[in-house]
């Protein structure tokens, strides 16, 4: 099969899927859209949720707030993971499976009783940086671990890190020149992903927010669903779009450099 | 030298590790205000004039648990805010009893504690060590029966358990058997997991007074709700403005207020207490002995307890507990009163201990339900 | 070869492991421990230490809803790992630069993590009583939703594009010259499949899979959005230990349904351990 009849192929299979699996999980979304454009005594005009959305100026700070902590959280996350898993690749082979395990540990324990051992950490957090909403930080790059360790690990296996950084070192490079201009190029996907995961995960956190008395996004879109039901639907819709603009606007910053740029 | 960096390390590693294990430095909560019970007889006029300059000092009042459609809430707050310029926190608004003790004991002696608590009467009455006694000036308004003779908690609204319904959805509902029929498949809720909440404790009861029991024997209550099962009309979904609205639960089982909250939204929804199965329950306000700021905490009580507090939860559809006393002095709003859904038939307000003894029951027996 | 004694060559490259370690230490493990510790305490009224919590996972009623979770994780990781590692597949052919990548994998990111009260209502106003395709297709009995299969619907819902987010890093690490290669060599589309692009995916693939199994163990607010009453999994049995309203509090057994929970992450995590050595031979 020649190389032309198989791109074509796969780009009809590409859109027939994407079509058929987006199509399907568009129907949720809708139905939510169709929900909050409903007219009802509460809601005379069909806009008036999403008109509302930009009126509440708890909401505004909210957002603020949420996308504070998704900046730092990236920050936090690819500063703590990535060198540690570059490192336990080249170096402490044995370390690779308990880090693997470190790193999905948050997502088994719930978040309502991770809040009871949080409690001390919190206090001294509080005690020696801030009493803000900015001390979820910690917390939350501790949440993102799990997803942003599997998105890492995929994209490092796909690359030999142990023969390009020892190439590179034998060529004179100092670690911080392996790291980042010699192993970050070659994992850009995966970086991309990761943040990705993070930005989406502080976004939607809500639990230990609301019980450390924090208003991020989460905590008030679930303060407006306790009064008026059509404005929390289009403010979860909002939020979601709102999320998808950021990540499309987060991929631009991955730049345009192609896949594979170890041959040079 | 080398080796030593490694020891550092792992030394550095144990410090960190068991701090992060203690608590951090706080702050402890100044106790001025903190031993004022409030029976002191001081003349009503000069003592409201020192509470409230003492609160406006303190500027703020931390209160949980408190959605602004549960009694009114929402603007029972604005309304003290505004009259007192007192800041109000309202956290963790849609949580329960449980939830607000342990927050308490977990913030204790922080700025963030919670002042006041508003309890369900197992909660309340598990944690009276926790609270600071005061008596409100409206104190001899209040029935024995539902005050601490110390002071330490006292209830405050109450309300009857019903059945809220939409009017465009279904028919009239006008018995508890009504439900079972065909025109309700698959939309009926109760307010909570009878094993965890107070509404859905009580819907048991009301459902097994309905059927021959008593709030001793819940048994016939457990049996009702497995015969709802059965004939597709209950649904185990979360009950929220968005379900009701939807049609999703367009019958909803659950404290007469809440269901009367749903009706300002929902124009058709009707709130009705089935004759001769009238089950009542209170709520219980209290002071937290830790409170960060105790003058605030005592003047939020004060309010709640005057004729515009109680008024203010007569407006949510909640029964205030001065009501009686109210009406015999005519401050009673009494357009809002006589709006109140009838009820028909002896109301039953279970003790501490029956209800007690119908959560052990449930906590065995109320899978049987749910299958 | 270096001159320098073994001793600090094993320890010195540990050094680059502490500041994660730390950082975990402080943020991770400790909260675990203190949640573990308090799974051995007693009553509130009596004090003291006891096994009691332990006892009461081993009844009946925990056991069964230990395997209704088992069976849902296990299900939606499955079905979340096959649908999303194809549409990550068919993304991966696409231009990497391209405008239809980006916007897929923004949704795809941002679905992942869509959950609680939202997502269920979302669900609610699509196949409820009044929901648009219920409408539609003129549906009669909508109750499946509030069930363990209606829970394993909607959790696909955000496992599969979990998998799409975690998997494409491992497809974009196949190399166009490999299949090239392979087609020189005369190989078919399933030969190709079968010893190159199967094996070299397997272990991210196994490795996203135990993610989506995880992810699904631990779902809390949206299963009790929409099975509010019962409790049939482990997260919310924990919720009804914590949250109560009527003195059935037990913040002990919530604990040590928490350590059951991390106890059953590890087994699972050693099965996949030993499956990612298993099929790590075919590269062989």
């Amino acid at each position: 099969m020649s190389a032309t009849t198989r791109a074509r192929q796969q780009r009809l299979t590409r859109w027939a899927v994407l079509l058929v699996v987006g199509g399907l999980f568009a129907l949720p979304l809708v139905s939510m859209f169709a929900y909050s454009v409903r007219i009802t005594p509460q809601n005379r005009s069909a806009f008036n949720s999403w008109k509302a959305i930009v009126a509440n100026d708890q909401l505004r700070h909210a957002i603020v707030t949420s996308l504070e902590l998704a900046g730092l959280t990236v920050l936090g996350m690819l500063l703590l993971l990535v060198p540690t898993m570059i490192w336990i690749r080249i170096r402490l082979p044995w370390a690779v499976r308990l880090v693997e395990f470190l790193c999905l540990l948050p997502l088994t324990i719930p978040a309502i009783v991770l809040v009871v051992g949080l409690d001390n950490v919190m206090s001294w957090v509080n005690y020696l940086v801030t009493t803000g909403p900015l001390a979820l930080t910690f917390v939350y790059i501790v949440l993102v671990l799990p997803y942003c360790y599997r998105a890492l690990d995929a994209g490092l296996a796909a690359i030999d890190v142990k023969t390009l950084s020892e190439a590179a070192r034998s060529l004179g490079a100092s670690w911080t020149t392996v790291v980042l201009r010699v192993i970050v190029p070659n994992i850009t996907s995966a970086l991309l992903s990761a943040s990705f995961l993070a930005v989406a995960v502080v976004l939607g956190e809500f639990t230990i927010a609301s019980l450390f008395f924090y208003d991020n996004l989460q905590v008030v879109i679930a303060l407006i669903g306790l009064e008026n039901s059509n404005v929390s639907v289009a403010t979860s819709l909002a939020a979601l779009i709102f999320g998808v603009l950021l990540l499309v606007t987060i991929s631009f910053v991955g730049g345009r450099r192609p896949r594979q740029e170890v041959e040079s | 030298m080398k080796r030593s960096i490694p020891g550092l390390g792992v030394a550095a590693l144990a410090v960190a590790v068991t701090l992060a294990g203690c608590a951090a430095p706080t702050q402890t909560n100044d106790a001025a205000g903190s031993d004022n019970t409030g029976a002191s007889g001081e003349s009503s006029a000069d003592y409201m004039d020192t509470l409230v300059a003492d609160a406006q000092k303190e500027g703020e009042l931390n209160v949980i648990a408190l959605p602004p459609t549960w009694a009114n809430y929402g603007n029972i707050i604005s309304a003290f805010s505004d009259k007192y310029d007192i800041k109000v926190n309202s956290k963790l608004p849609d949580t329960d009893s449980q939830t607000e003790i342990d927050t308490a004991k977990r913030l204790a002696g922080q700025k963030s504690a919670p002042d006041v608590f508003d309890l369900s009467q197992a909660v309340a009455l598990a944690n009276t060590d926790m609270f600071a006694p005061y008596q409100v000036q409206t104190w001899d308004d209040i029935p024995e029966d539902n005050k601490d003779a110390d002071g330490k908690w006292v209830n405050d609204y109450g309300g009857f358990m019903s059945v809220g319904y939409d009017s465009d959805v279904v028919p009239e509902v006008t018995s508890l058997d009504d439900l079972t029929k065909a025109e309700y498949k698959g939309k009926v809720a109760l307010n909570g997991d009878p094993t965890t909440s107070g509404s859905g404790l009580n819907g048991v009861l009301m459902a097994a007074l309905a059927n021959g029991g008593s709030v001793d024997d819940v048994a016939p209550g457990v049996a009702y709700y497995k015969k709802l099962n059965g004939a597709g009309s209950l649904i185990p979904v979360d009950v929220t403005p968005a379900t009701i609205e939807s049609g999703q639960t367009a019958v909803v089982i659950d404290w007469d207020y809440l269901n009367a909250a749903e009706t300002k939204q929902l124009p058709s929804w009707k709130v009705m207490v089935p004759d001769n199965a009238v089950v009542g329950g209170y709520y219980f306000q209290a002071i937290n002995a830790d409170a960060p700021h105790p003058n605030a905490a005592r003047l939020w009580q004060e309010f709640l307890y005057s004729d515009e507090g109680q008024n203010l939860w007569l407006a949510g559809g909640a029964r205030p507990i001065r009501a009686d006393a109210m009406v015999e002095a005519g401050t009673i709003d009494q357009k809002l009163y006589d709006a109140l859904p009838p009820v028909d038939g002896e109301p039953v307000f279970p003790t501490a201990d029956q209800a007690a003894a119908a959560a052990t029951y449930l906590a065995d027996h109320w899978a049987e339900a749910t299958g | 070869m270096s001159h320098r004694s073994t001793v600090p060559r094993r320890i010195g490259p540990s050094l680059g492991l502490v500041p994660f370690l730390l950082y975990a230490g402080i943020f991770l493990v400790v909260p675990t421990v203190v949640v573990f510790v308090s799974a051995f305490r007693g009553d509130p009224a009596t004090g003291g230490f006891t096994l009691d919590a332990f006892r009461r996972l081993g009844a009946a009623p925990i056991l069964s809803i230990t395997r209704d979770t088992l069976v849902l994780s296990f299900a939606t990781a499955l079905v979340g790992a096959v649908v999303g590692g194809g549409v990550a597949y068919v993304v991966s052919t696409a231009s990497p630069t391209g405008v239809l990548r980006r916007f897929v994998t923004s949704i795809c990111g941002v679905l992942a993590q869509f959950g609680g009260v939202a997502l269920a209502f979302a669900f609610i106003a699509t196949v409820g009583n009044t929901g648009v395709v219920t409408q539609l297709l003129g549906l009669s009995d909508t109750r499946w939703l509030f069930s363990l299969k209606g829970l394993m619907l909607v959790y696909t819902y955000f496992q599969v594009p979990l998998m799409v987010i975690v998997f494409l890093p491992a497809l974009d690490g196949i190399r166009p010259q490999w299949r090239e290669a392979a087609d020189t060599l005369g190989a078919s589309t399933w030969a190709y499949w079968r010893h190159v692009g199967f094996p070299l995916l397997a272990p991210a693939f196994l490795g996203s899979a135990l993610l989506l199994f995880a992810n699904a163990f631990a779902t809390y607010a949206t299963a009790r959005a929409l099975v509010n009453q019962g409790s049939p999994l482990l997260s919310l049995k924990i919720g009804d230990s914590l949250g109560n309203e009527i003195g059935l509090a037990r913040g002990n057994l919530a604990a040590s349904l928490a350590v059951e929970m991390v106890l059953i992450v590890a087994l699972v995590m050693t099965g996949y351990v030993l499956l990612q050595r298993r099929t790590s031979r075919w590269l062989r």
